[in-house]
């Protein structure tokens, strides 16, 4: 590997975006739930541009708005009156509520304020129940959007997961998905993955249709879809958990709450990005489901392995940059090593102390390794690294592009943010077809780049 | 074919706006539709043109999904980040910088490949744990000197984000340091988010910050007759470049804008201008207040927003010169653009006449569209600003009435005194008692409400709520928002322009920025693309008198 050149103190061009965006992203696939925001109202409104220019889908963020009067005197009041006009207004059958730096500054105590509310509506009286509010904390200024995702499922785990008799199931004929943040349609395709072994699939989050929702002919104010809150409640009645994401192993997530409490076997997994990793979810499939993968799931593999084989003459050799969350660097260079792309830089904003090693792992016995791999990185350090390594492509979110414009080499989108591009929410990269759809789109990306080089016209490749 | 009056023209005759305010206030607790019946006003225009007092700069209510953004997002998002040789540090953790990141499509045009652009950056100090608890002073001061070593910048600004404020670290002590140590320009604002009750408090901040570190430091007088600022124009979709494309054929010189397609030079320099004009005067009056106390430069409000507007607009300020050249050039360059504007203006009024429009967005933008909208004989039933103050709203005429709350008095008022050696009125007195009795008017801002019909609904920051309950009383054929609003709104089937970053589209100011809104326009509200959508009231009419949270 190579020397780090100078650490810069600064940030230049992130890599990473702030923790409670991850959270409301968690809490926005779970159904009927708003997530809120308890800090100043930029923060909601922040988040909700980003994610909204991303899925171009509404995604409403509520905030406790609070001001200099209550940075210095506390905000629960607000959080108090804006729970209340959350559920006046949205009928939200759960709040989802994310600190933020602010709050976290001042040291609001959040499950305080939520206890006081729900004891204040109680002595109201007038049958006003408040829906479940779940409360994770989320200072900006410690981890990334993704650890605010794993904090929020985590929070959701441990706060509606709670009853013991409920685990009486002795079929336990489904199993819980912990997918992480992949797009809506990865997540359709995992369901269906799952229900073709004969599964039920309860899936914590799933943003698959309230961030990725069809035309309706009555808008509804918070959108259909996203995991029941009864199904997570009986989560702890699951056959058994997967849990994506290598550089969770070891930490404190849902899967491990619902390990420790229901007893519920967990399998943390890598995405399943790439014919291995997409073959060790299908293996533990069949092991959880006793039955063998389906013929029309192996119809895929076997077509990837064959396109596989037709990509290797245009791929062979190509040198890659990835970028973004690191469970996704991960899968993509997992993936990328096994069509014969060197990635020769590896690299994320998050620092979970876990990238290097967990990349080691996962391209263990190709001989195309990673080359550099940076946590903590920013943009700058990332072009920095890029000297001397003369990558023909990069991986990642739609940040790269500065970078991808300055080398003159293509940019193949994956991640979050995209959006100087159409069809995020609805782009495949998971299983074996995902995986199918992403290779194409990194073939094309070369031979496009191959022709648009050269003087001539070819229009035979 | 003469144009057809639309359905829900007809339709909304028979609403009765003062029943629908009263039905929108009763959603409420009592207490908070007390407060938003103050902020909800059918307007009603005098013989004189007054109009009834409205609620705005208020507190946002918690949890009713607002429109607004902080302070932060005024002062770096709006007002300096369209500058390109900036050096704009966000000092804080680093979702601020992230989610302000260009993300306003302002454009900009270094005048050399060697020119600095810094706008395709996103610089932070990525604040961590152990910096809220020891302070983030030392970082931002290794940030600074990093930035100096890595980019040269001429200037750096230094953004506050809410918890530094709450820590303690003090931006402006550490800029004067470093200024001292690195021998260029660094300054500092106290910006953080939970300041104020929207980004216009940010905009004052950034207006205080600029004019005290940067305007007047480069007294070189460029050459040019007739020399002007033009202030609170951003540059959005291109907008910038088209005025600048008018000013140039008509004879003007543009000394600096604030901020569209900027840059620090302009702005140090913006002192020697003649005349101050302003367009959105919510985000950028107070520059051109204390520039007039400082240097003795009076200021016009502006409009290019609008065919119509933009001639009137070239026209004031030619007579704000007295040059009969300066007239007569602007005239005929008014007679050249209006030939093609006119032609595509009543082909397209052809087909959107009577169509209805709503407009909440901005703190200028919900009233300067009004008119391209009303020169294709659409009308605007329903508006409202997102950040605005009374004046904006009633005109300058309240500005003594203006209560001030803790919100506002936190907002530093700078102190301007007469420059003792630059200071020179633009215009003798009797120059401007000569203006005036033509009619000419300094500091005019009537604000929106004046210009709009009786009848029509005035709301200030809207909430959710309130924009499902207008849009389905009304069934506008077009709503114009912002991004956040964009595809709620879309999801009822009714066509929804972006105006803080134009979707995809722009320039929309000048002359052929309003036929480019025209067309766009034309496209939206005509696209059999909705066809494929209908509205709930479309398919089921019963739906406008009960509503699925009833």
């Amino acid at each position: 590997m190579k020397m780090k050149r100078v650490d810069y103190v600064s940030t230049t061009n992130a890599c990473k975006l702030c923790k409670p965006l991850g959270a409301c992203l968690a809490f926005r696939g779970i159904e009927g739930a708003a997530p809120m925001l308890h800090g100043s109202q930029g923060c909601a409104t922040y988040m909700r541009r980003y994610i909204i220019s991303h899925f171009r889908e509404p995604m409403d963020i509520a905030s406790s708005s609070l001001g200099e009067k209550h940075a210095v005197y506390g905000g629960g009041q607000n959080l108090k009156q804006g729970l209340k006009n959350v559920m006046n207004k949205f009928g939200a059958g759960l709040i989802g509520v994310a600190t933020t730096c602010l709050t976290e500054t001042i040291g609001d105590d959040v499950p305080m304020i939520i206890r006081e509310f729900r004891k204040e509506m109680e002595e109201a009286g007038g049958g006003v129940k408040p829906p479940p509010l779940v409360y994770v904390s989320t200072p900006s200024y410690s981890g990334t959007h993704m650890e605010g995702f794993h904090a929020a499922v985590r929070a959701v785990a441990d706060q509606l997961c709670t009853d013991n008799c409920l685990c009486a199931d002795p079929e336990r004929k489904f199993v819980n998905l912990l997918p992480g943040f992949l797009s809506p349609a990865d997540l359709r395709h995992l369901k269906e993955i799952v229900d073709d072994f004969g599964l039920g699939c309860v899936m914590l989050p799933d943003i698959s249709d309230t961030l990725d929702g069809p035309a309706l002919e009555d808008y509804e104010k918070i959108p259909a879809g996203g995991t029941p809150i009864s199904e997570i409640r009986r989560m702890g009645s699951g056959g058994a958990t997967f849990e994506f994401g290598h550089t969770l192993e070891g930490s404190l997530t849902a899967g491990m709450i619902l390990r420790e409490r229901f007893g519920v076997t967990l399998h943390q997994l890598g995405i399943p990005i790439g014919l291995r990793e997409t073959e060790a979810f299908f293996k533990r499939l069949e092991q959880v489901s006793g039955i063998p993968t389906p013929e029309k799931h192996e119809l895929e593999k076997g077509r990837l392995v064959d396109s596989y084989v037709d990509a290797h003459k245009y791929l062979f050799g190509k040198r890659a940059v990835v970028y973004g969350e690191e469970d996704l660097v991960i899968a993509l260079t997992a993936f990328l090593v096994e069509i014969g792309i060197k990635p020769v830089l590896c690299a994320s904003g998050g620092r979970s102390g876990r990238l290097a090693s967990c990349i080691k792992r996962v391209t263990d016995g190709f001989s195309e390794t990673a080359q550099v791999v940076e946590e903590g990185a920013d943009f700058y350090k990332i072009e920095e690294l890029c000297e001397g390594l003369a990558p023909d492509l990069l991986v990642g979110h739609s940040k790269g592009y500065r970078l991808s414009k300055k080398l003159g080499v293509p940019l193949v989108r994956v991640g979050f943010p995209i959006h100087d591009r159409f069809g995020a929410q609805r782009t495949l990269h998971a299983g074996y077809r995902g995986t199918q759809m992403l290779l194409d789109r990194i073939v094309n990306a070369v031979l496009e780049k191959a022709q648009e080089d050269s003087p001539i016209g070819y229009g035979y490749l | 074919m003469a144009p057809s009056k639309t359905n829900s023209a007809i339709e909304n005759e028979s609403i009765d706006p003062n029943e629908l305010k009263a039905e929108l206030v009763a959603k409420y607790p009592t207490k908070v539709g007390r407060k938003r019946a103050k902020q909800i006003v059918v307007n009603k225009v005098g013989e004189c043109g007054e109009v009834p007092e409205i609620g705005a700069n208020a507190r946002t209510i918690p949890g009713i999904i607002t429109q607004r953004g902080c302070s932060y997002a005024g002062c770096k998002g709006v007002v300096l980040g369209p500058t390109r040789d900036i050096v704009n540090l966000t000092h804080g953790p680093i979702g601020c910088g992230f989610y302000s990141w260009l993300t306003r499509r302002n454009q900009t045009r270094p005048d050399g490949p060697e020119d600095a652009n810094f706008m395709t950056y996103c610089f932070s100090t990525d604040l961590q744990d152990e910096d809220i608890v020891f302070g983030g002073e030392k970082k931002l001061r290794q940030a600074i000197r990093e930035i100096y070593e890595n980019f040269k910048p001429k200037a750096i600004g230094i953004f506050s984000t809410c918890p530094v404020g709450l820590i303690g670290d003090d931006v402006h002590a550490v800029a004067r340091e470093m200024k001292e140590e690195l021998g260029i320009n660094i300054f500092g604002f106290s910006c953080e988010g939970y300041k104020g009750v929207s980004q216009s408090a940010g905009h004052h901040i950034a207006n205080n910050g600029l004019f005290t570190h940067v305007v007047g430091l480069d007294d070189t007088v460029r050459e040019g007759k007739f020399k002007i600022n033009l202030l609170g124009e951003y540059n959005i979709g291109g907008d910038a470049f088209e005025l600048e494309r008018i000013f140039d054929e008509a004879g003007i010189t543009l000394v600096a804008t604030f901020s569209g397609n900027s840059s620090y030079d302009q702005f140090a320099n913006s002192h020697t201008a003649d005349l101050n004009t302003i367009m959105c005067h919510r985000s950028i009056n107070y520059v051109a207040e204390m520039m007039e106390k400082k240097f003795g430069i009076p200021w016009i409000k502006v409009n290019f927003i609008g065919a119509g507007s933009t001639a009137k607009s070239l026209r004031k300020i030619a007579n704000y010169f007295e040059d009969e050249e300066l007239i007569e050039r602007v005239e005929k360059l008014i007679g050249e653009e209006m030939v093609e504007v006119e032609k595509v203006r009543l082909e397209i009024k052809s087909r959107c006449e009577g169509k209805l429009a709503m407009l909440f967005v901005g703190g200028s933008r919900a009233h300067h569209y009004q008119d391209l909208f009303s020169e294709i004989g659409m009308k605007t039933v329903a508006a409202g600003y997102e950040f605005a103050h009374r004046d904006d709203y009633e005109g300058r005429g309240v500005l003594p009435d203006i209560k001030i709350d803790a919100d506002s008095r936190n907002i530093e008022e700078l102190e301007v005194e007469a420059d003792p050696e630059r200071y020179s009125p633009r215009k003798s007195e009797e120059a401007l008692e000569r203006l005036e009795a033509k009619g000419f008017r300094f500091k005019d801002y009537d604000g929106m409400m004046p210009e709009m019909e009786s009848g029509t609904m005035i709301i200030d920051d809207i909430s959710q709520y309130e924009t499902e309950k207008m849009i389905e009383v009304y069934k506008p054929d077009i709503f114009c928002a912002g991004i956040k609003e964009k595809f709620a709104i879309q999801k009822k089937g009714i066509p929804m322009k972006q105006l803080h970053s134009y979707d995809s589209g722009g320039p929309y100011a000048g002359f052929k920025g309003a036929i480019n809104f025209w067309r766009e326009i034309d496209r939206m509200v005509n696209s059999k693309v909705w066809g494929y959508m209908k509205a709930p009231w479309q398919k089921a009419p019963e739906l406008t008198a009960t509503y699925a949270w009833e």
